[in-house]
């Protein structure tokens, strides 16, 4: 123990060199991590002095931790010297129009189904803030968000032109040294979403961001930074897919929330990323974390997820319910199959007096997928008459895979009424049966079935997220009844 | 560079002194088993908050602490007196610092062929029964203190009931501390054996005798067989500046039937592994548990039911009662193995907290590999209903009374369940005497 401090004592006092400032011309940065990488990606950015030391910070105290080995998860050790930590998908330069995309990149997402075309049309609905790989490529609809005071822009535009908001709530929720995978992404983080809500603003549409994994071997390393302010609303949507990969790739995303009084927010995902052929070659590695400060009065944050990719998903959307009477809830899909596995589940931190939260989590696993849930509800010595209820419901298809269930709960106050419920159970042969006597056949049945199990979170997501998402239930499970 | 294990060096340099001491006792099988043992807690140390399995029950004081190998003392047989059981008719072998006092014990009336000896002597005889069974299910080489108990492995109870035997009257199990000057450790380590369509009662029972920081390091292992049918009861009131470590490490066969209760009412740190595999077709298991704490108490108990075979049921209630300053933890897990199709698992935990600074920590755990399977466990964790305790006060009944009342009916759930109908009451009684001596309980407050 000792020793480990004074090795981050070191760290820590040892001088930031100055002035190598690399003139690579190359907008990928070649493979490995050390301080160069480092700011090299904050040079390439353009950014200020403070977040390069904010990054600097990160990456000594990353050094001194361990990758957490709790989760029920396996894979092979990463080798983050073998990473490429930034890449552009082509020299950045001023865009005036969508004409301007690189017709590649527009290819690829037309191919992906967010055609930027599509999505102008659909003016006034959705406006997309659209990353690939690293760089935002295209921003619609600001000037609209605009005349409301809203801003909502890649994380770098941020970083230029609201810098005191950055400064601001960086790290505020999820600060640097808060977890390997959070620190790691602390220090070089390429790009994200920035959202903010002024005071008493309603956010007339849904905001969302599309993320894909581009160049082979490159991990993406998100960053997202939402604030509603007092009296504020904003619905947030996140979908991700992304093409065929050999190698394994490395997502470690942060997610930052911050409401204040009577603020919402509300933030839905829709994860679909590569899960990996038959044997689980190949799935992108997803280890992210995602935290919501409800730090105002009556503020409310809402997350609901819909996981059914990547390889490996190691993830706890979680709410510290700070103000009083502040609520949290975590609604979830999880579906594994073939040989995905998946330790996901929410953590409610209850602070404040009179706070609420409800965890409703749904796991599928199918083939030889394991699927746990992990959960924290903890109850702090003041949160007067807190209250949480927590359901974790597992569905088991097929007898290779596995469902686990985590769920940790500390009470430090008597007034707290804290419950928690977890069942388990399997596609019942009579339902199947039914469904084909009725002509519907056994694919159809079980996908049936399934979307049943999970309606009650598929209720909370927008519509078109829930439409799209009960296509990707039964577009996952395609082959994994028989 | 995290932290996992203390080292248990202190804990183990009295291991030479132990072995010289050993003499005749010193069967060379039974050594070997000592000497892997004391290999494993070398190996495992002392755990620190940092392994999973010890993250909210802290024991490194333990790495710190020399406690001496408590010796054997006289002791009256009047001062055994409150640790008595009326009418259970069976046998008792009473234990004193982990030692077995013949003089103290009575043998009772058992069936022909059952045996309710010391292991020790059991061991010196040379009993084939013992060396089959002694070592074999109990997790030395990864439970910290399994390891610790098995290096110095001395003494115990050993009950064998042979196949197709019914022993009806309880067989009572007694461990008794007595204070001595410096704090001192003793292992006991029990080997229960039913063959078989075996029927049989057993009580194990740690009381301390007067106060002490004293250590209690004991380990059961039990083996069911085919169709036996076995209620086992564990009360644990030790000195309230006691530490009670026990794992109870039980092996069932097909078409079992095995309870399982265990009371904690006394100790400063208690912490309970209780075990249970489902090996065979068809097992009924139930593993309960009721525990009352208050002042700096702090009960862990840990949890296992393991369905490794088809068509087995499992039932689980634990509740606990937090007054005061006490702390809780509770880690139950259910695994359901590959191909224990059919099973159908239970688990619940509740706690009444009575006191603002009362802490609990739950982890009701499910790992299923099978998919033709229930399974459910709840968790709560709440107050009294203020109804009842209306409804009650509205009758007249004073709010201590009304409290203690409520209370027992909340433990009414785990208590009931003792099979043996005596041994129920006398277990009820104490548990109830046990309320008056917490804070909230008593006045009222």
């Amino acid at each position: 123990m000792t020793t480990e401090t004074k090795q981050i004592e070191e760290l820590a006092k040892r001088e930031y060199k100055w002035g190598f400032v690399s003139d690579i011309e190359a907008d990928s940065a070649p493979p490995g991590l050390n301080e160069e990488i480092v700011a090299f990606i904050s040079h390439k950015k353009d950014e200020p002095a403070w977040l390069l030391d904010w990054r600097i910070k990160a990456y000594r105290k990353w050094l001194a931790m361990d990758a957490p080995e709790w989760p029920n998860v396996h894979y092979p050790p990463i080798d983050y010297q073998k990473i490429v930590y930034y890449s552009a998908p082509k020299k950045k330069k001023q865009l005036a129009s969508l004409d301007e995309v690189d017709p590649e990149v527009r290819k690829t997402f037309d191919k992906l189904g967010i055609s930027l075309d599509e999505q102008k049309m659909l003016a006034g609905v959705v406006a997309v803030d659209a990353v690939i790989d690293s760089v935002s490529v295209a921003t619609t609809f600001k000037s609209k968000l605009k005349e409301l005071g809203v801003i909502f822009s890649s994380f770098s535009e941020a970083v230029k032109e609201h810098p005191d908001l950055i400064k601001k709530y960086l790290g505020s929720v999820v600060p640097y040294s808060d977890n390997f995978y959070a620190t790691l992404n602390s220090a070089v983080f390429s790009d994200g979403s920035f959202c903010y809500i002024p005071k008493g603003v309603r956010c007339p549409m849904e905001l969302s961001t599309y993320f894909r994994i581009n160049a082979a071997n490159t991990g993406q390393f998100e960053r997202t930074l939402i604030v509603a302010e007092e009296g504020a609303y904003v619905s947030y949507l996140e979908g991700c897919t992304a093409p065929m990969r050999d190698e394994n790739q490395l997502h470690a995303a942060v997610v930052e929330l911050l409401a204040l009084d009577r603020a919402q927010i509300k933030y839905s995902t829709v994860q679909n990323w590569y899960p990996g052929d038959e044997e689980g070659r190949g799935g992108i590695y997803n280890f992210v974390t995602k935290r919501g400060k409800c730090a105002g009065a009556d503020s409310k944050i809402s997350w609901t997820q819909v996981e059914t990719g990547s390889a490996i998903t190691w993830k706890y959307p979680s709410v510290v319910l700070q103000g009083d009477r502040s609520v949290g809830e975590f609604y979830s899909v999880a579906l594994t199959t073939k040989r995905q596995q998946a330790d996901t589940g929410t953590k409610m931190i209850h602070v404040g007096k009179d706070t609420k939260s409800t965890i409703v989590s749904k796991g599928i696993s199918a083939g030889r997928g394991q699927n746990s849930y992990r959960g924290l509800v903890k109850i702090a010595k003041g949160a007067e008459n807190a209250r949480n209820f927590s359901q974790c419901d597992s569905l088991l298809i097929g007898q290779r895979c596995g469902a686990h269930t985590f769920p940790y709960i500390e009470v430090g106050n008597p007034t707290a009424t804290v419950e928690h419920e977890a069942s388990t159970s399997k596609v019942g042969e009579d339902q199947i049966f039914y469904c084909n006597q009725r002509g519907i056949d056994t694919e159809n049945a079980v996908s049936m079935i399934v979307n049943g199990f999970c309606k009650e979170i598929f209720n909370e997501l927008p519509m078109e997220f829930a439409v799209e998402a009960q296509k990707l239930l039964g577009i996952s499970l395609e082959g994994s009844v028989g | 560079m995290r932290v996992l294990k203390e080292d248990p060096e202190a804990l183990l340099s009295r291991f030479a002194a132990f072995e010289s001491g050993l003499n005749g006792a010193k069967t060379a099988w039974a050594h070997e088993l000592r000497r892997a043992g004391l290999g494993h807690a070398r190996e495992l140390g002392i755990p620190t908050t940092r392994n999973e399995e010890w993250r909210y029950t802290n024991v490194a004081r333990l790495a710190k602490d020399a406690f001496e190998l408590a010796a054997p003392a006289p002791v009256a047989p009047e001062a055994l007196k409150p640790f008595g059981f009326s009418g259970l008719g069976g046998p008792r072998l009473v234990f004193v610092n982990g030692h077995f006092d013949a003089q103290l014990s009575s043998a009772g009336e058992l069936p022909k062929g059952v045996v309710a000896e010391s292991l020790k002597a059991r061991i010196a005889a040379g009993d084939a029964r013992v060396q089959a069974h002694l070592g074999r299910y109990a997790r030395q080489a990864e439970h910290p203190f399994v390891a610790l108990n098995t290096a110095f492995l001395l003494d115990g109870a050993f009950v064998f009931v042979p196949k197709g035997v019914q022993a009806e009257a309880p067989i009572h199990l007694l461990f008794v501390t007595t204070e001595s000057a410096a704090p001192a450790v003793s292992h006991p380590r029990n080997l229960l054996v039913f063959e078989d369509g075996a029927r049989a009662q057993v009580v194990e029972h740690y009381a301390g005798l007067s106060g002490g920081a004293y250590f209690t390091n004991a380990v059961t292992e039990a083996a069911v067989g085919a169709g036996a049918n076995v209620d086992h009861t564990k009360l644990q009131q030790e000195s309230l500046e006691a530490t009670h470590i026990a794992s109870a490490e039980i092996r069932l066969a097909r078409d079992a039937r095995y309870a399982n209760h265990s009371i904690s009412l006394g100790g400063k740190l208690t912490r309970n592994d209780v075990n249970a595999k489902l090996d065979g077709e068809r097992v009924e298991c139930t593993v309960n548990g009721f525990y009352i704490a208050n002042a700096a108490q702090h009960v862990d108990n840990h949890t296992i039911v393991d369905h490794a075979q088809p068509h087995g049921r499992s039932y689980e209630v634990y509740k606990g009662v937090m007054d005061d300053e006490a702390v809780a933890v509770f880690n139950g897990k259910i695994f359901v193995r590959p191909g224990a199709q059919k099973t159908d698992a239970k688990q619940d935990n509740k706690h009444l907290l009575l006191s603002r600074a009362a802490e609990v920590q739950t982890k009701p755990q499910l790992e299923i590999f099978a998919d033709d399977v229930k399974c459910t466990h709840g968790a709560t964790v709440g107050q009294l209903d203020k109804n009842a305790l209306f409804y009650l006060r509205a009758r007249g009944i004073g709010r201590g009374e009304a409290l203690r009342l409520l209370t027992l009916a909340f433990a009414e759930d785990v208590l009931k369940e003792i099979g043996h109908e005596a041994l129920r009451a006398d277990v009820a009684e104490r548990v109830h005497r046990r309320m008056e001596a917490t804070t909230a309980l008593r006045s009222g407050a």
